[in-house]
């Protein structure tokens, strides 16, 4: 019977690091090339009669933005009632309760919104385009484009990245709208604060700088999201579960991009 | 430098790798203008790779290759693009995209590479998909049709821009007779009306022998041999014969280890009782 010796344990654990390493700079590079060639699409493709179709980035558009208002819209109105809950008890502490629409204003727009938006996309719509490119592999329906002079990620990959990148921010928006109005109706009923106060207190405090804050993070994240999807669907070996393992993968690794791009970003923002 | 000016394809010592395994082992091979060509070979000998290789779907390891006369190495983006145009795929299994109707996946090639209008897009469709005799059908997604009718459907999205060249992979493999037969005088017609050259792979001998003009056969990444029907039928070379009178690969292997294939059992002489 073979008996791993500690050396050898040692040796295989590194050999493993080595190699998902390799294997992780390997798909990031991969990313980095499918942005190339979706920007070389988007802007050369009319030019070999190969445009990216407005019909398909309109189709994706509907899928990504709409498709996910109502879902959005009661996920970001749990979390702008909690921050007001937790906002107005906290504060209640040192009686300063009325001030809570700051920490409220700064969480929603800056932080909560793009954040949940992101992590929503990523399982609806990421998942999606990992399943969906990963099905067209297996099924060679990838090859069939290829044969038939139809670029891929022209014709794939570029409308879903475009519709990404326009609706997420969107979204945010949405949200903010949607978060800030909850945590609003909170406020109103706890406090006694009018809803018109309320924004007016809102308006005071966010700058444009707070709103571009989460909207340039909104689309750092949609690139992101599509990116890993893509990466992840093309990557597909095998069946069925090779399609299964690629949806799970590149939701994980959307959801771990957003949350560290998310912090580097604050950090960096901050400065 | 064309061998022959009527060549559409030429392919020349063609060796390819799946990682490290070598799967075609050196294949040379010509395709004359309006000719069908059948590559018939048992399963796994390199009949898909060949043809996908030819479809420029893989990246060859050594050798050339020339298609409707120009090397496939030393082509621009946009040559390639237009090479492609000329080219009609129909897959093994098909390959439809699954989110579009029947009429939308023959319509694609159209769409994408021509400025007809609607209507007459439409009026195209409908004309290729009676010729499958899918007439009608052209509402339905791929999920509602039969394996069959995934086949013929396929079919009428490979010949839709009228290409020059054509490859079928298995086109006829789970077809009924009736139907197998008509997609054979589809092929015949194609050939005699539009002067298409024809790569066909398959594994019916009666298919075979009705269409072609020449066989090309495949063992083990080799061709054991290129010829007119009459030619491959009286081949005196053992593994023709084999191969087309479905003699299993090795007639004198023993009980025990006929067995043990089949049941991946080792079988000793105890075993036996
Ligand atoms: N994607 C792939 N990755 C690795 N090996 C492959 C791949 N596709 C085919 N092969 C190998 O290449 C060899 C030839 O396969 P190919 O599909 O060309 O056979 P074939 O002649 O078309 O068989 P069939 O009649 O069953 O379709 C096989 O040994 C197969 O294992
Ligand atoms: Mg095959």
């Amino acid at each position: 019977m073979y008996e791993p010796s500690p050396q050898n344990a040692f040796i295989k654990f590194c050999e493993r690091v080595g190699r998902t390493t390799v294997s992780g700079v390997e798909e990031i590079g991969h990313g980095g090339v499918l942005i190339g060639e979706s920007f070389y699409w988007l802007i050369y493709g009319p030019r070999v009669k190969q445009p990216v179709r407005l019909g398909a980035i309109f189709q994706q558009m509907m899928e990504v933005g709409i498709h996910a208002m109502p879902i959005i819209a009661l996920l970001v109105a749990s979390i702008g009632a909690m921050l007001a809950i937790q906002g107005i008890h906290t504060l209640r502490i040192f009686g300063a309760e009325s001030r809570v629409t700051i920490g409220i204003a700064f969480s929603v727009v800056r932080e909560f919104a793009p954040l949940i938006i992101g992590i929503v996309i990523a399982g609806r719509s990421g998942s999606a385009l990992a399943a969906r490119i990963g099905t067209m592999k297996i099924n060679q329906e990838i090859d069939a484009l290829k044969v038939m002079g139809v670029n891929p990620v022209r014709f794939l990959v570029v409308p879903s990245l475009i519709a990404m990148v326009i609706m997420v921010p969107m979204l945010t928006i949405f949200g903010d709208i949607v978060g800030l109005v909850a945590a609003g109706l909170y406020v109103n009923a706890d406090l006694g604060i009018s809803m018109a106060a309320f924004f007016h207190d809102v308006v005071d405090i966010l700058t444009i700088d707070d709103i571009m804050h989460g909207l340039t993070k909104s689309f750092l994240f949609a690139i992101l999201i599509a990116v890993i999807g893509v990466v992840n669907g093309a990557g597909v070996e095998g069946g069925a579960d090779g399609v299964g393992k690629a949806t799970t993968r590149s939701v994980v690794q959307a959801i771990s991009a957003i949350v560290m791009t998310d912090m580097v970003f604050a950090f960096v923002a901050t400065r | 430098m064309n061998k022959h000016a009527n060549n559409v394809i030429e392919v020349e010592d063609l060796v390819t790798h799946y990682g490290d395994r070598e799967i075609l082992k050196g294949v040379t091979l010509d395709v004359h203008d309006g000719e069908i060509m059948v590559i018939m070979g048992g399963s796994g000998s390199g009949k898909s790779t060949l043809l996908r290789h030819l479809m420029a779907l893989e990246t060859k390891t050594s050798g050339t290759m020339r298609i409707l006369g120009q090397d496939i190495d030393n082509l621009t983006q946009r040559d390639f693009f237009d090479l492609r145009k000329k080219i009609g795929v129909a897959f093994q299994g098909g390959a439809l995209f699954s989110s579009m109707t029947v009429g939308e996946n023959v319509m694609l090639p159209l769409y994408e590479h021509t400025d007809l209008d609607q209507m007459t897009m439409e009026i195209m469709i409908r004309m290729k998909l009676e010729v499958v005799e899918l007439g009608g059908f052209e509402d339905l997604k791929p999920s509602e049709l039969s394996g069959g009718m995934i086949k013929r459907a396929a079919f009428a999205r490979a010949i839709v821009m009228d290409p020059k060249i054509l490859f079928c992979d298995e086109p006829s493999a789970g077809l009924d007779p009736v139907v197998a037969s008509a997609l054979d005088d589809l092929i015949l017609l194609l050939r005699d009306a539009m002067q298409m050259s024809i790569v066909v792979v398959t594994h019916e001998l009666e298919s075979a022998f009705k269409i072609a003009d020449r066989i090309t056969v495949l063992d083990k990444g080799h061709i054991l041999m290129v010829g007119t029907v009459d030619e491959v039928k009286n081949s005196t070379n053992e593994r023709v014969y084999n191969l087309l009178n479905r003699v299993p690969e090795d007639e004198n292997m023993d009980m025990d280890e006929y067995l043990q294939r089949l049941t991946g059992v080792e079988v000793k002489e105890e075993t036996i009782l």
